[in-house]
């Protein structure tokens, strides 16, 4: 234990210290506050590139330390954007009323202020007037807090109702699964009074920021986001490190023998659940501002199927690897999809990455699960010379999320 | 003056042109003159009447001459005639009589008849009458059409007239109950109208509801104290309860018994126009940002006869009280109004028990639709226990399949029939290639096989996009499986939906005989149970495992050919069905086929019933259908028929 | 002497299959007992349903001076009551090294936040070390323990569940794939803890039973068919014919 933990902990330095050291350069070659070298559209996407490292951790600690296959955690980190969205969009549009508001002869009532704001946001979907769920979008804080709350909530009652009826394994997932295409289904309702399929926009527009131009702001999101996944990390690594971190990698292995031991599986399994929803909640919320844009697609359920994809290819069960997984990932895929890798021409049939980028994602992504379950993060066992024992082909445990032979260390 | 004008000319007529016995149209005709030419909707009645009711064999001939505005009048001698243009840019005259031409004029000769679109409609029902007498079968049924589509008052008489000499019973029967429904609206009896009312009671058609509701039309009437005795009152309204209060003084508003209300917007905009010296009715600017202050500075203008005063609160009130509302019908008959009502409810009555028959078939095909989808997944993930996030993506395999062999094989039929097995052995092989280099490796793995399907399911949707396009491909079902089975106005099936029921149910079948009766199936199940104990036996574990995942994968394709037929085939058509065949899985009771079959239908009949709730919203639905099921796994989390005891496992 | 654990009347039956019928027990509350039986005579059914993994059709199940009914118990909570269990086949976790098992099993607060905050304590490390100790794992302490041999996990498994301090230790074939002096030693301890609990011990090697020198409870069919000392139930003939006759 104490070399384990020895080596966590130098991860953990190293993996702050890299942090840091990033966040620096960035914040040095930046347009906002450096030479420029690196355009703000890139601040913003290496912002938001760290914000999705956040949510893989969140992923990491249900799936990679407690075995839950999560397939909503994603949801839960759109659910956080959603909720700061309402107030940058709620408050943003108030601003601008009230300018335009203000040459009027006679000063608005409060009652006009908030029908011009109401008929802004909602015109899209045919309404003028603000549904109930938009009543604390006035204060930045209630919303702050629904950040956690609102996917706090929602993970707990259906983490209750899902752990206390004993669904685990790919039940569980399914049921996540089948969770987050409710939710997304909601959404793009029109008139459920989050502007259904438009989703809430603008959101790069800070209320009371008017004047700081985004080459700034992107620079002031990129440090939230850094100093996010660094806390984050660190609460991670202080959540696992311990005998909490114990009992949940026993529950991820064979939960049975963990009661049998007095333990309320189903208790730790809720919070850690809800918990990490709240984590993924915060992480959207820094993600959206810098998105600018939210809608339900977002939260559709392939997204967090993605999200376990990353952890996988980061390599489950080190929160590292996490954050490996869904950096590279994310921004491989940016740059595969987004047109700028290079065509491939092979003579009788020229490849363009925009439409074979998935269908390689997709196949790497069963090797990595056939040939390197440890995923990226195997690599680092590699250079440290661990390897794997030879089990015979047992796993570390009966359970469905329990680690495989080839994740095992010595 | 005009009547010894009428005399002289008839006189004029009968002595030296025409005698009645040898042009009686003529005769009717220049009778009818004046009216004719008069060419007003409100006069010309009779004049119509005269030739429609003359018995004449031309007297059709006449009216659709009229009627097409080619009936025209020569200035000479006053005579009517129908003309066509010529090529010699003259006119051609024809005698309605003898049917000849009898000569040519110039159109300065000529005064044109031009009926305008009211008196056209008029004789359009006179001609009816002709119309529904035709001797060809075809246009006595247009005529009905027309009766039909367009009832009319005027149609009651010709339509009965014609009842007697109809010789084809099926047309007959379509007259009789026309002449019901007109009955029903029109007659001038009441006790004939309430009659036919109650004869067509029971009756589900879609024209007698058309019928009756009409004569339940009501409008909202205002009346200075209580309303008169004799007005046939389907409501009284009161405000606040049965009427809001503002619809009820608009009403008040529009009948002139009350001044309008003031909006806030108008009271703004007054107040803006009255702006002076940094004050409004005594009330600083600054300070209208409050509602009463801005009433406050309205009713200092409206005292000084500035603005119109707004009435307040307690204004409307009075106003209101003072005041009875009611919703009266239109159809003044209240022993018919009654009757039409008492009528409407019993049809309702009978048209809610033929919608939840509907309700029924339509739960049914959805059933059959589900299960179609998730009968392979009861055997790849049921069975076997592998989850196969790529179910969906080989439905769609099997559906683009389809679509290829149309592109091929032009005959719809010929490539439907083809599509099937061919479906069947392309999703068979992507399933056996799929075992061997995927699945066999995970197995005991359910969670790594999910991620690993799922990447083989994007790998394969990207794939379709590149091949073909993302732009939706018809496969087009055959001939005779278009169009519905329609049981009465209410109840309908479409034939394709009963085909994917027959086909789901020819599954079921296969299944059962596959799983119980063959080889392969005895190997599977006991695979499934105890793969070592299996092995020693002497089972190739590898053939099997091979074969079952196939025959999964294969059915899925089949399932994509029928789910082509009436769904767009995207490369996203799978992904739209994965999440829902998973769930009819797992609600039903995995590893039961009886199971999955309930789960379908608790999933097909819940969407339909929560659709019917709220039919709009299809997406509302879906979410409640999934929260519901979520709901049901907690207390039942082995599904609808679970495996019990030691054998289910743990 | 007031009885631990009193299970009375309890059936169960799986899919008509009649495991358990009408089945009494009780232990007291220092106090050996073993309880043999041929295959499918319920043995494991039994521990089920008294750990609560299994829920009977029928019966009682009391634990304790306050007489709880362990019915409807989670297993958590059963296991928190002081009952614990060695399952046959050896179950440590195995990504984790012998300290991190045997500190999870401690005795201590179970909760989700006061894990949370748990400080690993001096004392609590003693006893860590004294158990590793009684087990013989003193050396191995920071070794991963899917790496341990299949004896030395079956002792791991006896430190976890002592760790546990149980009121009642149930014992599912504590000797399998042990070498005699395996054997004894596993003998001794469990001599030992019964001196201050109660334990039940399934086995079916006859030749450990009579080490234990114990009360001995016979199962059949799901039933209690003799109980006594082991030449007082091996004299029975029922016992006999079940044994020899099948």
């Amino acid at each position: 234990m104490q070399r384990a933990y020895q080596g966590r902990n130098r991860s953990t330095v190293i993996f702050l210290v890299l942090l840091a050291v990033f966040t620096l350069t960035v914040t040095v070659l930046s347009e906002g506050v450096g030479n420029g070298m690196i355009s703000t559209s890139f601040v913003k996407t290496l912002g938001k590139t760290l914000c999705l490292a956040l949510v893989a951790i969140s992923m990491d600690l249900v799936w990679g330390y407690a075995g839950i296959l999560s397939l909503g955690h994603f949801a839960f980190f759109g659910l956080g954007g959603y909720m700061v969205g309402m107030w940058l969009m709620y408050e943003r549009t108030r601003e601008i009323v009230a300018t335009s508001l203000a040459d009027a002869p006679i000063p608005p009532t409060a009652q006009e202020v908030s029908d011009a704001v109401a008929n802004q946001i909602f015109g899209v979907v045919g309404s003028a007037e603000f549904p109930l769920i938009w009543a604390f979008a006035d204060s930045l804080a209630a919303q702050l807090l629904l950040v956690v709350l609102v996917p706090g909530v929602l993970a707990g009652v259906f983490g209750w109702l899902a752990f206390r009826s004993r669904v685990a394994g790919v039940y569980l997932s399914i049921l996540t699964q089948a969770m987050t295409l409710a939710l997304s289904l909601y959404l793009f309702q029109n008139d459920n009074g989050l502007r259904g399929n438009n989703g809430l926009s603008g959101l790069q527009n800070i209320p009371g920021l008017a004047d700081v131009p985004q080459a700034l702001v992107s620079v002031w999101f990129f440090w939230g986001a850094a100093f996010a996944l660094g806390a984050g990390y660190l609460l991670a690594v202080w959540v696992v490190s311990g005998k909490f971190g114990s009992v949940l990698r026993g529950i991820r292995d064979d939960e049975a023998r963990v009661r049998f031991l007095g333990y309320p599986v189903e208790t730790y399994k809720l919070v850690l659940f809800t918990g990490t929803a709240c984590l993924a909640g915060i992480a959207g919320a820094l993600y959206y501002p810098q998105a600018g844009i939210i809608n339900p697609a977002e939260l559709a359920p392939i997204a967090s199927i993605y999200l376990a994809v990353w952890v996988a290819i980061g390599g489950r069960g080190r929160l590292y690897g996490a954050v490996i997984g869904a950096g590279l990932v994310s921004l491989v895929s940016s740059w595969f999809t987004g047109g700028q890798a290079p065509d491939v021409p092979l003579g009788f049939y020229t490849i363009k990455w925009v439409d074979w980028w998935l269908v390689v994602l997709g196949l790497s992504f069963v090797m990595v699960t056939l040939f390197a379950p440890k995923g990226i993060g195997g690599l680092f066992d590699l250079l440290e010379r661990r390897i794997a024992p030879d089990r015979h082909g047992a796993d570390l445990g009966p359970d469905q999320g329990a680690l495989r032979e080839k994740e095992a260390s010595e | 003056m005009k009547y010894l004008y009428v005399a002289v000319l008839a006189l004029a007529l009968t002595s030296t042109f025409v005698r009645a016995q040898e042009a009686p149209t003529q005769m009717i005709l220049q009778e009818q003159a004046p009216l004719i030419m008069e060419n007003s909707r409100r006069t010309v009645a009779p004049a119509i009447a005269a030739v429609s009711d003359s018995g004449l064999p031309q007297a059709q001939d006449v009216l659709q001459a009229w009627q097409a505005k080619n009936l025209w009048q020569r200035s000479a001698d006053g005579l009517f005639f129908r003309a066509t243009k010529t090529e010699q840019n003259d006119y051609a005259l024809y005698d309605f009589d003898s049917g000849e031409i009898v000569g040519t004029a110039l159109s300065s000769d000529l005064e044109q008849i031009k009926p305008n679109s009211g008196i056209r409609a008029l004789i359009g029902s006179a001609l009816v009458r002709f119309q529904l007498q035709d001797p060809d079968p075809k246009r006595r049924r247009a005529a009905l059409t027309s009766v039909q589509r367009n009832p009319g008052e005027d149609l009651l008489a010709p339509l009965r007239e014609s009842l007697a000499a109809e010789p084809d019973p099926e047309i007959l029967a379509l007259k009789q109950r026309a002449e019901r429904l007109l009955t029903m609206a029109y007659d001038a009896d009441e006790d004939r109208r309430i009659a036919a009312v109650s004869q067509m009671a029971g009756d589900l058609g879609v024209d007698v509801r058309a019928t009756l509701n009409p004569m339940l039309s009501t409008r909202q009437a205002v009346f200075a104290g209580p309303p008169p005795e004799a007005l046939n009152i389907a409501e009284t309204l009161v405000p606040g309860e049965t009427i809001e209060t503002s619809e009820a003084y608009d009403i008040l508003v529009a009948a002139d018994l009350a001044p309008p209300r003031v909006t806030a917007a108008q009271i703004r905009n007054a107040l803006a126009q009255h702006i002076e010296g940094g004050t409004v009715g005594g009330v600083p600017v600054h300070r209208l940002d409050d509602p009463d202050m801005r009433l406050q500075a309205y009713a200092a203008l409206a005292e000084l006869g500035d603005v119109p005063p707004a009435p307040g609160p307690v204004q409307i009130a009075q106003t209101l009280a003072a005041h009875s509302f009611v919703e009266v019908y239109v159809e003044p008959s209240t022993r018919v109004t009654d009757a039409a009502s008492e009528a409407l409810d019993t049809i309702a009555l009978t048209v809610g028990a033929n919608q939840a028959v509907d309700l029924i078939l339509d739960g049914l095909s959805l059933t059959s639709i589900y299960f179609l989808a998730a009968i392979g997944l009861a055997i790849t993930f049921g069975v076997m226990g592998v989850i196969n996030m790529a179910h969906g993506e080989f439905i769609m395999m099997g559906a683009y399949t389809g679509y290829v062999v149309q592109q091929i094989v032009p005959n719809h039929t010929a490539s439907i029939l083809l599509a099937i097995p061919l479906a069947f052995a392309v999703t068979f092989a992507a399933g056996v290639l799929m075992e061997r280099l995927v699945i066999r490796w995970l197995y005991n793995r359910p969670l790594e096989t999910l991620l690993a399907t799922f990447g083989v399911s994007i790998a394969l949707q990207q794939l379709a996009k590149n091949i073909f396009g993302t732009q939706a491909r018809p496969l087009t079902s055959p001939e005779w499986l278009d169009g519905a089975w329609a049981i009465n106005d209410v109840v309908a099936i479409s034939y394709i939906r009963i085909a994917i029921f027959v086909l789901a149910g020819f599954f079921l079948c296969v299944y059962l005989f596959i799983m119980r009766r063959t080889r392969l199936g005895l190997e599977t199940r006991a695979v499934t149970q105890n793969p070592r104990m299996a092995a020693s036996m002497g089972i190739n574990l590898n053939k099997v495992n091979m074969l079952t995942f196939g025959l999964g994968s294969g059915i899925a394709g089949v399932a994509g050919v029928a789910i082509g037929l009436f769904a767009k085939v995207t490369s996203e058509l799978g992904s739209d069905y994965i999440v829902q065949s998973f769930m009819t899985v797992v609600v039903g009771g995995v590893g039961n086929i009886w199971g999955t079959l309930a789960g379908a239908a608790m999933i097909g009949f819940l969407q339909k019933g929560i659709e019917w709730f709220n039919p709009s919203n299809t997406l509302a639905a879906q979410t409640f259908m999934i929260v519901f099921i979520i709901m049901f796994i907690q207390f039942r989390p082995r599904g609808i028929i679970a495996l019990k005891g030691r054998a289910a496992g743990d | 002497m007031t009885s631990l654990l009193e299970v009375s009347g309890v059936s169960v039956s799986f899919d008509g299959f009649r495991a358990i019928n009408n089945l009494s027990f009780h232990i007291g509350s220092a106090e050996m007992r073993a309880i043999i039986g041929p295959n499918g005579a319920g043995k494991t059914t039994f521990m089920d349903i008294v750990t609560g993994k299994t829920k009977p059709d029928e019966g009682r199940v009391i634990w304790g001076e306050r007489s709880l009914s362990l019915l409807g118990l989670s297993e958590a909570r059963i296991a928190r009551e002081g009952v614990g269990r060695k399952f046959q086949k050896p179950t440590v976790f195995e990504d984790q090294s012998v300290q991190e098992n045997l500190l999870m099993a401690l005795r201590n607060r179970r909760g989700p936040f006061s894990v949370l905050f748990y400080k690993t304590r001096p004392d609590h490390l003693a006893r860590v070390v004294e158990l590793a100790e009684e087990i013989g794992l003193s050396d191995q302490l920071q070794r991963t323990s899917g790496e341990l041999s299949h004896g030395q996990k079956q002792w791991l498994e006896i430190g976890m569940l002592l760790a546990q301090e149980p009121r009642l230790l149930l014992v599912d074939e504590p000797a399998a794939g042990m070498t005699p002096a395996e054997r004894e030693h596993t003998t001794n301890i469990l001599v030992e803890a019964a001196k201050t609990r109660a334990v039940v011990v399934v086995e079916h090697d006859m030749e450990f039973v009579r080490r234990l020198g114990c009360k001995v409870t016979v199962l059949h069919e799901g039933a209690v068919l003799a109980e006594g000392s082991l030449d007082h139930v091996t004299a029975n003939k029922e016992v006999i014919d079940v044994y020899l006759g099948r």
